[in-house]
């Protein structure tokens, strides 16, 4: 397989860098630092302590068995990537991107959140290094996520209100780069996932990789082999290509991305963008884009925050069109049976984002032998979620 | 049939006569595309030299509040890439001979069809294209069609590009060059950065196109001031401010600001 993307960001025809010139410097030099810390043994080194000692890596891989054996085949393994410090995977990326942004000798970090885990995990990052930190987020997910809102402001985060466009994540995005643009010699964008131009969905991937090497290492250690089936929910994708990138040589490791269906991908109502978007430019990046037919971007909807997005990284496109990786639409009513089913037999309760992973199960489950493994990577718990469940679920 | 160049006639007239170049930013459609339409003849007698037609899209990264809420407004009566080429047609047909330059981000392009894009833009009466989210690296398909059908490539050139990269744009970049006088975005400004000045020359001394300056100029004494350091300028938004406020006033506004210009 060839390495990917090339050195301009091209996940082959996707990804690159459609951005305005003035920021094109930023990124360069982004390119070059994460280039330099790739193999920097003390960046690495201190990378390791933060992600071990202060998020709490590695998190284990669980065998369970009360799922499985209600299934009645297969055997499903979770990847607790809920148990980290801050509750979801998005820690991993911006403790790295943290450091980076001292090595670059940035003062302040802005960064986009939807649902608020990583403008959360933002301020964090920026508390522990030190970091100005301002985070954009819509007025409608401001009002939606109150309690992250408030987390931040105790952080010492500044969250800045959109009002432009849907109020939502995209247009956070949009006011994000905005800022950046206007203050790009002091401060570092910290993208939450592997999307905008390169090299951020190659940078997160590399951040997020790790869930997918510990993964790796812990399966073959528990059971000797390698998994069946790899799934993970795919919004921007960070999780996903976290968990799918270290396996993708791995030609018996089926991968199953599972996207937001929202109230059904035959609706207007859904963030699908792969299996109902066509390929466009958003955020500077080339991938699947959820668009009218003037090339208008459409509003992404899901009962998870984290999942509405119209875009998706491009190497999840890419990897799409080559067959490597199988995407499928889980509705908000099959991620909610999905929290309930592992908040029941496990004690488990997701956060809505990954309940969309275990809400395909029981399409998937039928279709493997009985030893086969099927690991999940569970991305966040599901504590922010409250609110909504209880507007869904009756106790 | 061939379409005449008015693009390089304008740009060669005014290298003759030393003259400065006065480029105004319109949003299609915004507050209507008759108003677009009536504004764009005004403009031409109050002798602007070029038309920037901004295609309003749901995503304008590059762009401040004021160009986002007109593209907003545009957008809630679907305006799209159609209207835009039956309007520069329309134009064209009627005697306009000001040049038109598209400026518009890339996703509609891409959506429409890149080729067939530079095929109808060319056809409707566009002299060039600056699509601020497309630099030359991407697409190249793109770009080889459009020198092919001589639809000019404006390439823009930023307060943060390396010396290196600024040679490689003002040479690729055809027509003329776009500087963008600040770091941020669209949007009027109090004041411009001090460094302007000697960004302006450096860049001018790299080329014999026209260097033109856009972003943050509002007032008749900025566009006269940074027209003495550059070729001309470009003024979107404090346009776009005007026009809330009437057709009349945005009109008053153009006028003022051509003389500020051509007094130079």
């Amino acid at each position: 397989m060839k390495k990917l993307p090339d050195a301009k960001g091209h996940f082959g025809p996707y990804g690159g860098r459609y951005i305005p010139e003035t920021l094109v410097k930023a990124c360069e030099e982004l390119a070059a630092a994460f280039q330099a810390v790739k193999k920097d043994k003390k960046f690495n080194e201190e990378l390791r302590y933060y992600l071990g000692a202060y998020a709490g890596r590695p998190t284990p891989l669980y065998e369970a068995k009360n799922l499985s054996s209600h299934f009645g085949c297969g055997r499903i393994f979770l990847k607790r990537e809920d148990l980290l410090h801050t509750g979801a995977h998005k820690i991993n990326n911006t403790l790295a991107q943290g450091l980076l942004a001292k090595r670059l000798g940035k003062k302040r970090i802005v960064a986009e959140t939807g649902a608020g885990q990583h403008g959360v995990a933002s301020a964090t990052a920026a508390c522990v290094f030190g970091l100005k930190c301002v985070v954009y987020m819509g007025a409608v997910d401001m009002e939606r996520q109150a309690l992250n809102v408030y987390k931040m402001r105790l952080l010492g985060a500044e969250v800045r209100p959109v009002h432009s466009g849907s109020k939502t994540l995209k247009d956070a995005t949009n006011e994000a780069i905005r800022d950046w643009v206007t203050n790009v010699e002091d401060t570092h964008y910290l993208l939450g996932s592997v999307v905008g131009p390169h090299p951020y969905p190659a940078m997160v991937r590399e951040f997020q990789s790790v869930i997918g090497n510990e993964t790796r290492h812990q399966i073959l250690k528990l059971t000797g082999r390698l998994p069946a089936y790899l799934m993970a929910c795919v919004g921007g994708g960070s999780n996903s290509m976290g968990i799918f990138h270290p396996f993708l040589k791995d030609r018996n490791v089926r991968m199953v991305g599972i996207e937001a269906a929202g109230e059904g991908v035959h609706t207007h109502h859904h963030a699908a963008s792969i299996t109902k978007g066509r390929p466009g430019v958003l955020h500077g990046m080339k991938s699947y884009l959820l668009q009218d037919k003037n090339g208008q971007v459409l509003l992404a909807h899901s009962i998870s925050a984290g999942l509405d997005y119209p875009s998706v990284g491009p190497e999840h496109s890419y990897l799409k069109d080559s067959g490597r990786v199988i995407y499928q639409a889980v509705t908000d009513r099959e991620a909610l049976r999905g929290f309930e089913l592992l908040t029941k037999l496990e004690g488990i309760m997701p956060a809505l984002e990954p309940a969309h992973a275990v809400g395909y199960l029981p399409k998937l489950m039928p279709k493997t032998k009985r030893n086969d493994i099927v690991i999940i990577c569970l991305s966040g718990r599901g504590d922010k979620d409250m609110g909504t469940v209880q507007e869904h679920l009756k106790v | 049939m061939a379409t005449i160049d008015f693009l390089t006639q304008k740009i060669s007239q005014a290298k003759r006569k030393k003259a400065k170049l006065f480029c105004v930013f319109l949003t299609l459609g915004y507050p209507s595309l008759p108003a677009t339409e009536r504004l764009i003849f005004s403009a031409e007698r109050s002798g602007v030299d070029i038309l920037e037609l901004g295609f309003p899209f749901s995503d304008p990264l590059a762009d401040g509040p004021t160009i986002q809420f007109s593209s907003e407004k545009a957008l809630q009566k679907n305006v799209n890439i159609h209207d835009g080429f039956r309007l520069v047609s329309k134009l064209r047909a009627k005697g306009c001979k000001m040049p038109v330059v598209f400026f518009g981000y890339f996703n509609p392009v891409c959506s429409y069809g890149a080729k067939d894009f530079a095929r109808d833009a060319k056809k409707a009466g566009f002299g060039g294209l600056i699509i601020p989210d497309l630099p030359p690296e991407e697409e190249q398909a793109f770009q080889k069609e459009c020198r092919k059908r001589k639809l000019r490539r404006i390439e823009l050139v930023a307060p943060t590009t390396s010396d290196k990269r600024a040679k490689m744009l003002v040479q690729r970049s055809q027509g003329f060059v776009y500087y963008v006088s600040l770091r941020g975005v669209t949007g009027a400004r109090k004041a411009l950065p001090s460094d302007l000045k000697a960004h302006l020359a450096k860049l001018r001394r790299m080329t014999k196109k026209p260097v033109l300056a856009g972003f943050g100029i509002s007032t008749p004494k900025q566009a006269a001031d940074i027209s003495r350091m550059a070729d001309g300028v470009i003024v979107g938004s404090a346009v776009i401010e005007h026009l809330k406020r009437g057709i009349p006033a945005a009109e008053r506004f153009i006028k003022k600001m051509s003389q500020a210009v051509h007094g130079v």
